[in-house]
């Protein structure tokens, strides 16, 4: 088949340009580890509390290292499961320190959710059955919106909490 | 077709002759190319600022 | 069974008429139902009688990309069919017991909604549960797309008996290759809402494997989107350059590039799962690769439009370096309405390489920006060179004429269209960078900060929203004018002829086992192992949750 000097100049600078985009992505994936959230582990979405990370005590937000931490989330319809505070009551806000490293895990009791926390790189799929995990650094303290983007019932919209990064 | 071929034979190697004079279509379509780079970029570095 | 070189048969133009009719009657409900949608979600409206957001949102979607699509593009393939290989009696039969297949499974699954007992979204993931009637009425929708698909191979396999050594007409070729796609890709929706959705509606089994019935959906998601996209371009290689005064630039590139469409556009359906858990993240790269080969074919198309503009233009002595661009008839709205969508497809397109971005994905993922990306490329792209397509194949369908009032009503049509799409997909694209969410009804989230910037972009949203309403009004007008009121007569059925200076194409783009061969043997490859991966270490299954949609 014969194509037009042109096209073919075209041609080699578009799919050049294909190239370089898979280039610059397959670096960052496989080499500095920014592969999209893709954890393996399976759970009994009907017992998650069976499940060490899912536990009662566990949920919510805990330090497991110097500027390291580890968020354990249930979703269900329609609410993110972030624990209690010493007076027994629902944690609706999660306070990070900016600069530490955050481990997300998430799991769901029911259906498919979203978990997207607006402006940042913390959006993955819970799905029953599975472990959703995600590991991230907050690079700029402000107070983010924890929402649920993946639609699962009639009150998909109101399901949401608060992340705040602050400087310590 | 004969026309663009005739403005075609001044620049070019005799057996291109043949082949249709599209310049505009050259440069729109590395227009077109230009501007998924620029937007591409402009998402990779959301991407990596956030 | 031809016919003379303008008309069409009668009884196909009944048949493809029937068609028309489905697609925009559509049109109207959907777009009202998007128009109600935009005005929700700013905080303007609260919709009565119960009505719920979710089930309207649902109306939506089912109706404009899964009713419109597939009865517009069957209907027109099957005008395309008639005019190139022709239709036999027999052949019309099937036709019209496919037609009322797909009509008879919209009406029950329209319905099931309706009542609201279906409202799961067009993309009705488990283990939210519908009704079992909407699985049923979905799965008739294909079925009956199924004796489409094989009405159409037959007339070409009929056509080619009768003409041994000549290669197909490009038109019909492009037909069966877009009805291939579809059987091939419809094989996985009809795997998991026959085997899994529809026993388990019924309360036959009692849980779903979540995971292998969203795999199998975007096994069947993405070469959807081409199965819209490929008429448009069956429009835009065939059709267009005879509207222009022109000539196919090449006839064997036109070919090559649906070939590699059939191939490609199957083995990526990772690339809406990038964010899931239960994928290993090689082969999700893996389809990522494949999916950037798909847009090899996009960027041949884009140099082969160009490239007949630039011909015809200075075939018809206009020079200079743009100065070709004049000699394009922008006032005839048979090519000024694609040309809108081609343009359309720029942005389109390259928000959908950025979509399909691997890790990039999690900057866009389920916000808005990706509505405001499919509204460009089905609403705006595909569905204005549909119009495009209408304002002759309506007349063609009904014995009349284009009258110029009509064509300056398209005109205007088109430009209200591009207008309205610029506000809404603009402010959606804006919105979603921000993070804001799709598929959500109205919601301040608790009165966050980052909510209160939305709100601005959903007004936006909503204006262009209810400009894009007018135009639906409009289209719907001329649809009726030219099937009712315009004079009658005799419109061209434009059909292009390939340029003399195009090389002759040659014989192995018509190997079908070939293409055939390659597209399963990409498909096992990309599927296979992740597959049996996903089915190994499968978790417990899920009960179905139908009390979280009612409202």
């Amino acid at each position: 088949m014969h194509l037009h000097k042109y096209e073919k100049i075209w041609l080699i600078f578009g799919i050049g340009s294909l190239i370089l985009f898979l280039v610059v992505l397959g670096v960052g994936a496989f080499y500095k580890g920014t592969h999209p959230p893709s954890h393996l582990a399976t759970i009994d979405p009907q017992n998650v509390q069976a499940h060490e990370s899912f536990m009662d005590e566990n949920l919510g937000l805990r330090q497991v290292g110097e500027d390291q931490y580890l968020v354990s989330v249930i979703a269900s319809a329609f609410n993110y499961n972030l624990g209690t505070d010493e007076d027994g009551k629902a944690i609706r806000t999660v306070r990070i320190p900016v600069d530490s490293t955050v481990v997300f895990q998430v799991t769901t009791t029911d259906v498919i959710h979203g978990f997207q926390l607006a402006g940042t790189n913390v959006n993955m799929m819970v799905e029953p059955g599975y472990i959703s995990s995600l590991e991230t650094t907050f690079k700029k303290p402000g107070t983010y919106t924890l929402l649920c983007n993946e639609y699962c019932g009639t009150g998909h919209h109101i399901m949401a909490a608060t992340v705040e990064v602050y400087q310590p | 077709m004969s026309k663009s071929s005739l403005q075609m034979k001044k620049k070019q190697a005799p057996k291109e002759e043949e082949q249709p004079e599209l310049k505009g279509t050259f440069i729109a379509v590395m227009g077109l190319g230009l501007f998924i780079l620029i937007s591409w970029f402009i998402v990779y570095f959301i991407f990596v600022a956030r | 069974m031809i016919t003379n070189k303008t008309g069409m048969n009668k009884h196909d133009s009944s048949l493809v008429m029937a068609h028309m009719w489905v697609a925009f009657i559509s049109l109207f409900i959907g777009g009202l139902m998007g128009l109600l949608q935009t005005l929700v979600r700013s905080g303007t409206l609260t919709l009565p009688f119960g009505i719920g957001y979710y089930q309207i949102l649902t109306v939506h979607g089912v109706i404009l990309a899964l009713v419109l699509t597939t009865f517009f593009i069957i209907g027109f393939q099957f005008a395309l069919m008639s005019k190139t290989v022709g239709m036999t009696d027999k052949q019309r039969d099937s036709a019209w017991f496919g037609f009322w297949i797909m009509l008879f499974g919209t009406v029950t699954t329209a319905v099931t909604i309706l009542l609201g007992k279906a409202s799961v979204l067009y993309t009705f993931y488990a283990p939210l549960k519908a009704y079992p009637t909407f699985y049923i009425g979905l799965a008739l929708v294909v079925v009956g797309s199924w004796i489409g698909c094989f009405t159409n191979f037959r007339q070409l396999y009929v056509w080619k008996k009768k003409n041994k050594g000549e290669k197909s007409p490009l038109l019909a070729f492009m037909v069966v290759i877009n009805m291939l796609l579809w059987f091939i890709a419809t094989l996985g929706v009809a795997a998991t809402v026959l085997i899994q959705f529809i026993p388990w509606s019924l309360g036959m089994v009692d849980t779903i494997n979540v995971l292998v019935s969203r795999t199998l959906f975007w096994y069947f998601g993405h070469p959807l989107v081409y199965f819209w996209l490929l008429p448009a371009y069956m429009a835009w290689y065939a059709i267009i350059p005879k509207i222009i005064g022109g000539k196919i630039f090449s006839d064997s590139l036109a070919r090559l590039s649906f070939v590699l469409f059939l191939m490609f556009s199957i083995p990526v359906g990772f690339h809406h799962q990038l964010t899931e858990p239960g994928i290993d993240a090689t082969w999700k790269f893996i389809q990522v690769v494949l999916t950037f080969m798909v847009i090899i074919p996009s960027l041949l198309t884009a140099f082969s439009m160009f490239a007949t503009f630039e011909i015809t233009g200075r075939s018809k002595g206009y020079t200079g370096l743009f100065g070709w661009l004049k000699g394009l008839p922008w006032k005839d709205v048979r090519f000024f309405a694609p040309m809108v969508g081609m343009l359309a497809f720029i942005p389109a397109g390259t928000g959908g390489i950025i979509n399909a971005s691997n890790q990039m994905n999690q900057v866009v993922h389920n916000t808005i920006w990706v509505t405001g990306h499919f509204h460009l490329t089905v609403g705006t792209t595909v569905i204005l060179t549909f119009f495009g397509i209408s304002y002759w194949l309506i007349p063609v369908l009904t014995g009349r004429r284009l009258t110029k009032k009509i064509n300056t009503l398209g005109m205007i049509q088109t430009v209200v269209w591009a207008f309205g799409m610029l506000i809404m997909s603009g402010s959606m694209h804006i919105a979603g960078l921000l993070g804001a969410p799709r598929r959500s009804s109205y919601s301040t989230y608790g009165g966050s900060e980052q909510a209160t910037e939305w709100i601005g972009y959903q007004l936006a949203q909503a204006i262009g929203g209810s400009i894009l309403f007018i135009g639906i009004i409009l289209m719907v007008y001329i649809f009726l004018y030219m099937i009712y009121a315009a004079p009658k007569g005799e419109e061209e059925f434009p059909i292009s002829e390939v340029s003399e200076n195009a090389e002759p194409t040659p014989k192995f783009l018509e190997n079908w086992k070939l293409w055939i061969g390659i597209t399963v043997a990409l498909i096992l490859f990309a599927y296979t192992i992740p597959f049996i991966d996903i089915i190994q270490h499968s978790p417990p299954g899920s009960p179905g949750f139908d009390m979280l949609i009612r409202h």
